[in-house]
Parts: structure tokens; C-alpha cells; sequence
């Protein structure tokens, strides 16, 4: 088992070497940016796998998170003239601080299940109408980022930048998962996941470690909202809060493996990659993407456990151990 | 249009035990791009539209007319100053997501690509041209209404048709023009309008522009997208007796608005929509009765013009409508064709700087050839026009007037 | 601007322009609280499917002039083919009894759908116009459109019907017993994957006729069922997840919020009427108004 272990270590090692590297090996800018979204949507993911995943409550509005960051530090530039690079770190504060609200007013009612899904979506939807309706977010009107490469305001003349901004935040991410699933406080999340009453009768004080899951998808996810508007330049009310974005989330986490260190990865990678190569085949409207649905539930069909699933089985069948 | 074999065959199976097994860049690389290795002989132009999600419709239409004018200019001969050389589209959808759009325009850059025209959202506008401008390649807004696209100091990004801010100042004047040619009938607006930059931003400059034509907005509603039920805005517009209802808003609500006013018995001399999502011949053609005498602000072809009237009979006869995303891709796509043959060279810069110095004639649009300022097409403009008997006559200005303006229209 | 006064005077107005639209969200809403009470998933592919059923009214009105109210009697018995055979032969058996795949599987369902939609009828937006479509009934204080009043009690008729549906016939009870206790339905000898089916089968017939109901006082693209969705849901909560009663009560609380708010606060900002009803009923009760206590 050891032998095994250092194995996955080296693996992620050279995995990471591998992806320090894929700007100078692969000289096309289409790929690394259509990575560059694979790691933003695995970062994004992770972020709704650490509450929905390990601690099991599920969202349907994990964008809440994101649009608040990524108001946060485009208010904070335009009205006070706080440089991005400073600035996300608003926008994981106001992210977290978004997760405390919406966690203590969920949790502290005892919301589980389908209820809390729900709940999460009301959220995203009421702050996206609150968000048209205010003055400081720019209202219906938005708010436009200004142009101009430079590493302070967190944007870059090349994709590259932006694929080692994404790589950074990713691997932050998995680290944060590879911690969590090492920590006694990620043992609690699975614990709560697998019975609350359960978990509650061995000691685990479910309400405050929820309340941190909650926090910490809050903190990712405000990260990524300013991630997104200095690389796309324009954030408004459906961009920062509409429900396409939450769907992404929970779909590549659950697609690559719920409640795993790379779930949202493998997952993220390969619903891009069938996403851009039915594109490139079939470019009548509507038709590349009746082939992606078709394949999302044929996945879903035939690898119950994710994509990450295939290769536990895999793992366990190598190390001798019992197929599940 | 080239289609191309369509290869689905790659098996769920092996593509994803390929992909899982971590051979991630060879798995991606491998799929390649077959019209890489054509020769220079052709003018790659990059289209990034919407043609799947909710704006499918218009993102269609805008692909048709970019593909239309392609055809048309590669039968007279193609690029002459090139050697003939022939224009290729490459066919992008941007998913209605600013990312993609974004991502878009690396992969076209990656095959190659001379220039790009799309995007219909701005917000996706900003982020593909953007993109472009890392390359200096030439960037044709066909439609976008925002101002910052071309206010950015981009130096690669151009726009043929005018930004809502130029489009509420000529919907100003032709109002004011129309009125005043009636006697001044009409003293109040009412304006409804969508809650997008779009909506909000051309109904602010309305409420700046309208009083300098002597007309008193009298109140401004905003509705979300969409909105389900529009009894209660009719029921408002009622109780404040307007002489003008005026729209801007995107098509289910346009339709939808109009129906309730009349279902409401809601009297009013004009319906005067700014860039009315919904105004155009499918509307005109399929509810008659109810589009009658509405009048709408767009940029709109010039009905006299022979080659239009040509353009529009071509496209009808594909079982097409002849919207405003045709006139506008045709022209984005003959922009650039323009920019190429006088540049007689693919290098961004110097087609950039033709594309500056762009003196086109539009053919077919009511106005004179192309002046750029900073990339804005000033010499462009946007008429009034109106339903009238199942067509659509250009009412304002009067010198490209097809039929003289019904206003204020008879009692129903 | 407007003064309080007039506001004032808008007020009925306003509440019965509610409850006549609330009615058909209400029918929307009625498939998911079925669909949801007993098979206990949360049907992602709602919406694409109420497009689709108002896709097949428009198209038999525009090529066999079938009005769309008539055509309700070929709509619903074929919504409830399809929704049978999704879940017998698609949705039951992909999701391996895990929710977070019938979650999957339902979206999946949609994005091809709405795909299909767009490949096979185009984006373009389609509207009908009836020989009656700006008749009206003056109730003396308002207008009603005739079709949104012929939708009305379209509405309270069907949810009358799927009431005694559920409540009076074998198959009501045997859906029953199966939503109140899975493995003992099984026990007594009662086919539980063919209940599962007849029920979705059920909820998408009643997206049937909300489709049917919908049209002529709507339009369709391949994204308008969307519209409806997140409005159904609350109404799901706010009556009570499996709740008849509950949808048609929450329909008409909707409806009739989302009316007044909107006269209070503008159509855009009184959206937000919805979706604090939504919050604040999920904290304080979660079962809805008429659900029962899990």
C-alpha cells in the first residue's frame, strides 16, 4: 500500500511538472486557453464539491459565490481604485462572508437535501435581481473592466497568463481537497454526509462544520469571480448570478466523481474537450450539442460513480483489494 | 457553405478511456484543424455568433447574411488585389458565453484566421475582441450596441453600424421630425424597456434627448427578461394616457407588449420602438392587424435601393426573413472584403489601418460611404420605419422615405 | 409619475391578473409536485419538456389549423407516452437509483432536447394568432383576454381531474402507497418501476396541457419552458412538495404576488417578490403549506 501511495504521489508530481510545462511544449494558444477554462471550471467545481461532494449538501446556486467576488473586485477597482491582485482578496472575503450568510441562515434552519438546493438557487436569483436593481454593481448596465495587461490588475497579453493564474488557483484548490481529506474536519464533512444524526451522536458539531464547507466554497468561488472579469472584461446581473454557472459546477464534479481530489478535473477536462470536439465536427446550430447531452447521460449511465470511479476500480483491482 | 464529413465516430469508449488515461494533449492535439494546411490563397474571416442558446435566432440570422455575402463576393471574383483570392468562413458559436466566444477566436487564430465579424452581445463583443486585439487582428462589430466596444482605444476593433448611443439620438430626431410634420399631435412618451444595458442604457439617453424635441417622458418602466404577464404595464400605460408607447426591449417581450395593449384597449397615437427586437417582416408578415402602423427605430435598408430589394428577394425565396442581422452581417463581411482589397495584403496592420481609412459605400443602407472615427462608422445612421399593410415602409428621414409616415394612427 | 391613489385603484386589477396567469403556473408546477412527491428527483428537463408540448400545438394549429385548446385531447395523451417511456426505459434505468444522476440524466435530457429544438424547428420565435385572441372579458374594473380566461378554468378543470385522478382510482392509490412507502408497496405486489413511470408519465401530461393552455397567450422558442421552471418550483415548496391542492393554492399566491409586485415595486425589481417568498418559506416552512410533515 506505502509503494502505492508514492506512486500517486510521484504521479502528481509529474502531473504537475507536465502542466507547468504544456505552455512551452504546446505552441497553439487555442488549447491553452480552452485549458485555461478546463482549470477555472475544475477550480469552480472544487468549490461546489467541498459542500456538495464531502459535506454532501448539494446547491443549485454555487454562482452566488462567484458573482459576489467577482463584484467585489470590480467595486472595489472602480470606486476605490484597489488593483485586482489586492482586490480578490476582497473577493474571497466577500465570497466567505456570502457562504457565513447564506450557511447560517440554511444550516441554523436545519435546510438538507433538495430544500437546501433550493434554497441556494432563491439566493442566487434574489441577488441577481438585487444586483439589476442597485446603483454600485452598475445595475442592468454592468460594469466594463478596462484593458490593460498587467500583472497588478491580474490580466495578461498572453494566454499563458492566464493558464498559470487558473493552474495556480487549481492546484491551490486540490490542495485544499487533498488536505481536507486528510484532516479530521473532512472527516466530519463525510461523516455529516453519511448520517448527520450519526455524525452528531459521535461528537461532531455538524452546524459549525458546515458552516466552514460553506465558507471555504464561498472563499473559491469569490477567487474565481475576479478571475473571470479581468479575463473577460464585462460583468452584469445574468453573467454574475445565472444559473448556467451553477449547473457547470455541480455537472463536472459530479461527471468526474463526487467527493473526490480530482473529480472536478478529470471531469471539467472531459466535458470541455467533448464539448469543443463536437463543435469542430457538427457546426449545424443545436447539433453539437444533442451529441453532448447524449453523452453526458451516457456517461452518467454507464460510470454511476464518475469518471473517477473507472479508475478506483482500477486502483483497487491493481492493489489486489476487493471490487466494491 | 463547405460542409464538412461529419466525424462523430470516436467512439464514447475509447475517446474516454483515451482522455482518462492522461494522455490529455495528445487526446486534444490529435484532433487538429484539416483546413490548417490550405494554401494562402484564401482570406480566413472568423464569424462568432450565437447560433446555439436563447439568442439562437438572431445568431443564425447573422451567420446567414455574413455566409451570403461571401458567396456573393467570391462569384464577383474574390479579393482582385490578392489575386483573386477567395474569403473562407470559418464558423464560430460563441454559446451566447463571453469564454467561449473568447476562445473562439484563439482557435480561429490558431487555423489561421485574417479578421473576425460578430458577436450580436456585447458582453461576448468586448471579450472576443479583446482576445483579437493580442494579435491585432481586424475585429468587424456587425452588431453590438454597446459604446465601449469601440471606445476602448482598440485599435483593431471596428463597427459599421451605430451603438445605442447614436441610435437614440437619430430615434430623437426622426420622432421629432415625424411629430412636428404632423402638427405636433403628440406631446408625452411613455417608455418601457428591458433591464439590460441594452434597455436601461438607450432608455437614460431617450429621457436626455426626447425633451429637446419637445415631447415629456412621463414615466419609465423597466421589466425583466423575460416577463411573463404584461397586464399590469398595459394596465399603467392606460392610467397614463400617453400619446407614445415606446419599446425597447428584446422580442418575446416586444410581441408580447404589443398584444396586451391591444388586448387592454390601451389608445395611443404611435407605438415608436428604439431597435425593436421583435419589428421586423416575420412580425409584420404574421400578425398583420396587430403590427399595423407601429413604428420602429433600426438600422434598416434602404427600400428604394435596387441591390435591396434584390437581397431581400433573394433571401425570401431561401425561406428566410429579412431582418436587420442580414443587412448588418452582409455589411460587416463587405467592410472587410473593402479593407483586404485596398490593402492587397493579410497583415493585420496595414488591414487595420485600411479599415480605418474605410470610404465604403453600403449599397443598400440609406446612408453614405463609411467614415471611421476611432472605429466607429459615423457616417451611418438608423431610419425610422413602419407597417404598413403587411410591409415595412422607411418613413424618416424623408429624403429615403419609401411611404409617407401614418402618425398619429387612426382609432382601432 | 404615478401616485398612490392610482396604485391604489390598479390594485384588483392587478390580483385578478394574477390569479388568471397564476393558474396555469400552477399547472406547471402540478408535474413537478407529482413527479417530486413520489419519485422523490427534481426534474431538471421540466422546461424542455413544456416546450415541447407547446411546439406540438403550435405545429398542429399551423398545419392542421387545430385550435390549441382542442388540441389538449392529442397532446396529453402523447405527453404521457413520452414521459412514460423516458422514465421506463431512459431516466429510471441510467440514474442507477442515485439522485445526483437523475439530476445528471434530467439535464442531460434537456440540453438535448432544447438542442433537438433548435436543430429540427429553428430558434425562431413562433407566436399564433386565433380568431379570438384580443376578444375579451370586461369584468367592469378590468379586461381579461378571452384566451387567459379560457386557460383559467382549463387549469382548475385538469387539476380537478388529476385530483380525482390520484384520489379515486386504483392507480391514484397505488401512486400513493408507493410515495408514502416504497418497499411496502413492493411487498404487496405492486409494480413500484411501473408506478414510477405512470406518475412521470402523469407530470409531463400535465406539461401537456400547460403547453396547450400556454401558446395562445405566449410564445415558444426552444428556451421558453425555462420561463415557467424556477416560478414552478416555488410553487412546488410553497404548497408543499407532492401537494395537489398545495400547487393550485401556491400557483395562485405566485401569481398574484408577482402581479401586485411588480405594480409596486416595477416589473424588474418585483421579481424579487418570488424569490423571497421562496427563501423565506423554505426556512420557515419547509413543507410548504400543504405538505405533509416528512
Amino acid at each position: 500500500m506505502k509503494s502505492l501511495k508514492s506512486r500517486n504521489g510521484l504521479l502528481c508530481l509529474a502531473g504537475l511538472v507536465l502542466a507547468l510545462l504544456i505552455p512551452q511544449i504546446i505552441d497553439n494558444n487555442f488549447y491553452i486557453d480552452v485549458l485555461t477554462l478546463v482549470l477555472f471550471s475544475a477550480f469552480l467545481g472544487q468549490s461546489w464539491n467541498i459542500l456538495g461532494g464531502y459535506a454532501g449538501q448539494f446547491s443549485f446556486g454555487g454562482v452566488v459565490f462567484f458573482g459576489t467576488g467577482a463584484y467585489a473586485s470590480s467595486i472595489l477597482f472602480r470606486s476605490f481604485g484597489i488593483d485586482p491582485w489586492i482586490g480578490i482578496f476582497g473577493a474571497i472575503a466577500a465570497g466567505a462572508a456570502m457562504g457565513a450568510f447564506i450557511g447560517f441562515i440554511s444550516f441554523r434552519y436545519g435546510l438538507k437535501g433538495s430544500y437546501f438546493a433550493l434554497i441556494t438557487l432563491a439566493f442566487a436569483e434574489f441577488f441577481r435581481i438585487i444586483a439589476n436593481s442597485v446603483e454600485f454593481t452598475g445595475g442592468g448596465v454592468g460594469i466594463f473592466i478596462d484593458y490593460n495587461p498587467s500583472l497588478t490588475q491580474l490580466q495578461f497579453d498572453n494566454p499563458a497568463g492566464y493558464y498559470y493564474l487558473a493552474l495556480l488557483m487549481t492546484v491551490i484548490s486540490l490542495l485544499i481537497a487533498w488536505w481536507l481529506e486528510r484532516s479530521r474536519f473532512g472527516a466530519s464533512l463525510v461523516a455529516i454526509r453519511e448520517n448527520e444524526e450519526a455524525a452528531e451522536a459521535l461528537g461532531v458539531n455538524a452546524f459549525r462544520c458546515k458552516m466552514y464547507a460553506i465558507c471555504i466554497a464561498g472563499a473559491m468561488g469569490g477567487a474565481a469571480g475576479t478571475f473571470y472579469t479581468q479575463k473577460f472584461l464585462y460583468l452584469d446581473p445574468p453573467i454574475a448570478y445565472g444559473i448556467g454557472t451553477s449547473v457547470e459546477m455541480l455537472l463536472v464534479t459530479i461527471v468526474g466523481g463526487l467527493g473526490t481530489i480530482f473529480g472536478p478535473l478529470v471531469g471539467a477536462f472531459v466535458l470541455h474537450s467533448i464539448n469543443e470536439v463536437a463543435r469542430h465536427y457538427l457546426e449545424a446550430p443545436g447539433l453539437s450539442m444533442i451529441v453532448y447531452g447524449l453523452i453526458l447521460i451516457g456517461i452518467v449511465g454507464f460510470l454511476p460513480n464518475g469518471l473517477i470511479g473507472l479508475f478506483r476500480r482500477r486502483q483497487k483491482k491493481m492493489a489486489g483489494g476487493d471490487d466494491a | 457553405m463547405t460542409k464538412k464529413p461529419t466525424k462523430s465516430t470516436i467512439s464514447r469508449r475509447s475517446f474516454v478511456a483515451g482522455t482518462t488515461a492522461g494522455a490529455a494533449v495528445l487526446a486534444t492535439t490529435s484532433i487538429g484543424f484539416p483546413r490548417m494546411a490550405r494554401a494562402e490563397d484564401t482570406v480566413k474571416i472568423g464569424l462568432i455568433h450565437p447560433v446555439t442558446g436563447f439568442l439562437a435566432f438572431p445568431g443564425a440570422q447573422l451567420r446567414y447574411g455574413s455566409e451570403l455575402a461571401i458567396a456573393d463576393i467570391n462569384a464577383a471574383g474574390g479579393v482582385k488585389s490578392m489575386g483573386g483570392a477567395k474569403l473562407e468562413a470559418l464558423l464560430g458559436d460563441s454559446q451566447t458565453k463571453p469564454q467561449i466566444g473568447a476562445a473562439e477566436v484563439e482557435k480561429m487564430h490558431e487555423a489561421g484566421v485574417h479578421a473576425f465579424s460578430g458577436c450580436y452581445q456585447s458582453a461576448v463583443g468586448i471579450a472576443a475582441s479583446a482576445a483579437a486585439a493580442k494579435y491585432n487582428i481586424p475585429f468587424s462589430i456587425d452588431v453590438g450596441v454597446s459604446d465601449t466596444l469601440v471606445t476602448r482605444g482598440l485599435e483593431n476593433v471596428f463597427r459599421m453600424m451605430d451603438g445605442y448611443g447614436r441610435i437614440a439620438k437619430d430615434a430623437a430626431t426622426n420622432l421629432g421630425l415625424i411629430n412636428k410634420a404632423a402638427g405636433s399631435p403628440a406631446k408625452t412618451v411613455v417608455i418601457v424597456h428591458e433591464e439590460s444595458l441594452f434597455g436601461t442604457g438607450t432608455a437614460k439617453l431617450m429621457g436626455d434627448y426626447l425633451p429637446e424635441q419637445g415631447l415629456e417622458v412621463v414615466e419609465v418602466i423597466k421589466h425583466a427578461n423575460p416577463t411573463r404577464n404584461f397586464d399590469n404595464i398595459a394596465l399603467r400605460i392606460k392610467s397614463m394616457n400617453p400619446d407614445i408607447v415606446m419599446p425597447i426591449n428584446y422580442p418575446g417581450e416586444y410581441v408580447l407588449l404589443a398584444r396586451t395593449l391591444r388586448q387592454q384597449r390601451v389608445d395611443f397615437a404611435a407605438s415608436y420602438s428604439v431597435l425593436g427586437g421583435g419589428f421586423n417582416f416575420k412580425f409584420v408578415q404574421e400578425m398583420t392587424d396587430l403590427a399595423e402602423n407601429m413604428i420602429d427605430v433600426n438600422h434598416w435598408y434602404d427600400p428604394n435601393s435596387a441591390f435591396g430589394q434584390e437581397l431581400r428577394r433573394r433571401v425570401e425565396a431561401d425561406g428566410k426573413f429579412f431582418t436587420m442581422e442580414i443587412y448588418t452581417a452582409y455589411n460587416s463581411i463587405r467592410l472587410l472584403h473593402d479593407a483586404f482589397e485596398r490593402a492587397a495584403t493579410t497583415a493585420p496592420e496595414a488591414v487595420n489601418a485600411a479599415l480605418a481609412s474605410s470610404t465604403m459605400d453600403p449599397l443598400f443602407m440609406p446612408y453614405g460611404p463609411t467614415r471611421m472615427v476611432n472605429g466607429q462608422n459615423m457616417g451611418s445612421r438608423a431610419v425610422a420605419i413602419q407597417a404598413q399593410n403587411g410591409d415595412v415602409q422607411l418613413i424618416s428621414p424623408t429624403e429615403f422615405a419609401s411611404a409617407e409616415a401614418v402618425f398619429p394612427r387612426p382609432k382601432v | 409619475m404615478l401616485d398612490e391613489f392610482m396604485l391604489l385603484g390598479m390594485m384588483p386589477a392587478a390580483v385578478v391578473n394574477g390569479l388568471m396567469f397564476g393558474a396555469i403556473y400552477a399547472l406547471v408546477a402540478l408535474g413537478l409536485t407529482l413527479i417530486y412527491g413520489v419519485l422523490h428527483i427534481i426534474n431538471f428537463a421540466h422546461g424542455a419538456l413544456l416546450m415541447l408540448a407547446m411546439y406540438a400545438a403550435f405545429y398542429l394549429f399551423r398545419h392542421f389549423g387545430i385550435d390549441p385548446y382542442f388540441a389538449i385531447v392529442f397532446v396529453v395523451p402523447a405527453s404521457f407516452v413520452l414521459g412514460y417511456a423516458l422514465y421506463r426505459w431512459g431516466i429510471g434505468k441510467l440514474a442507477h437509483g442515485k439522485d445526483e444522476n437523475i439530476l445528471l440524466v434530467t439535464l442531460g435530457l434537456a440540453i438535448v432536447i432544447e438542442n433537438a429544438a433548435i436543430f429540427f424547428f429553428t430558434a425562431d420565435q413562433q407566436t399564433i394568432t386565433l380568431s379570438y385572441s384580443y376578444d375579451t372579458v370586461d369584468l367592469g374594473f378590468v379586461f381579461l383576454s378571452l384566451p387567459k380566461v379560457i386557460s383559467f378554468f382549463a387549469s382548475l378543470f385538469i387539476c380537478l381531474l388529476l385530483w380525482l385522478l390520484i384520489s379515486k382510482t386504483d392507480l391514484g392509490r397505488a401512486i400513493r402507497a408507493v410515495a408514502k412507502e416504497r418497499q411496502g408497496a413492493r411487498l404487496v405486489g405492486i409494480d413500484v418501476e411501473h408506478i414510477f413511470a405512470a406518475t412521470y408519465g402523469i407530470g409531463i401530461a400535465c406539461l401537456g396541457a400547460a403547453g396547450c393552455l400556454l401558446l395562445p397567450s405566449f410564445y415558444v422558442d426552444p428556451f421558453t419552458g425555462n420561463i415557467f421552471v424556477l416560478v414552478a418550483f416555488t410553487i412546488v415548496v410553497l404548497g408543499g412538495m407532492g401537494s395537489i391542492v398545495g400547487a393550485l393554492v401556491g400557483g395562485f399566491i405566485i401569481g398574484v404576488t408577482e402581479s401586485v409586485g411588480g405594480l409596486i415595486l416595477g416589473e424588474s425589481l418585483g421579481q424579487i417578490g418570488i424569490s423571497l417568498i421562496f427563501i423565506l418559506i423554505l426556512v420557515l416552512r419547509p413543507t410548504g403549506l400543504f405538505g405533509a410533515k416528512s
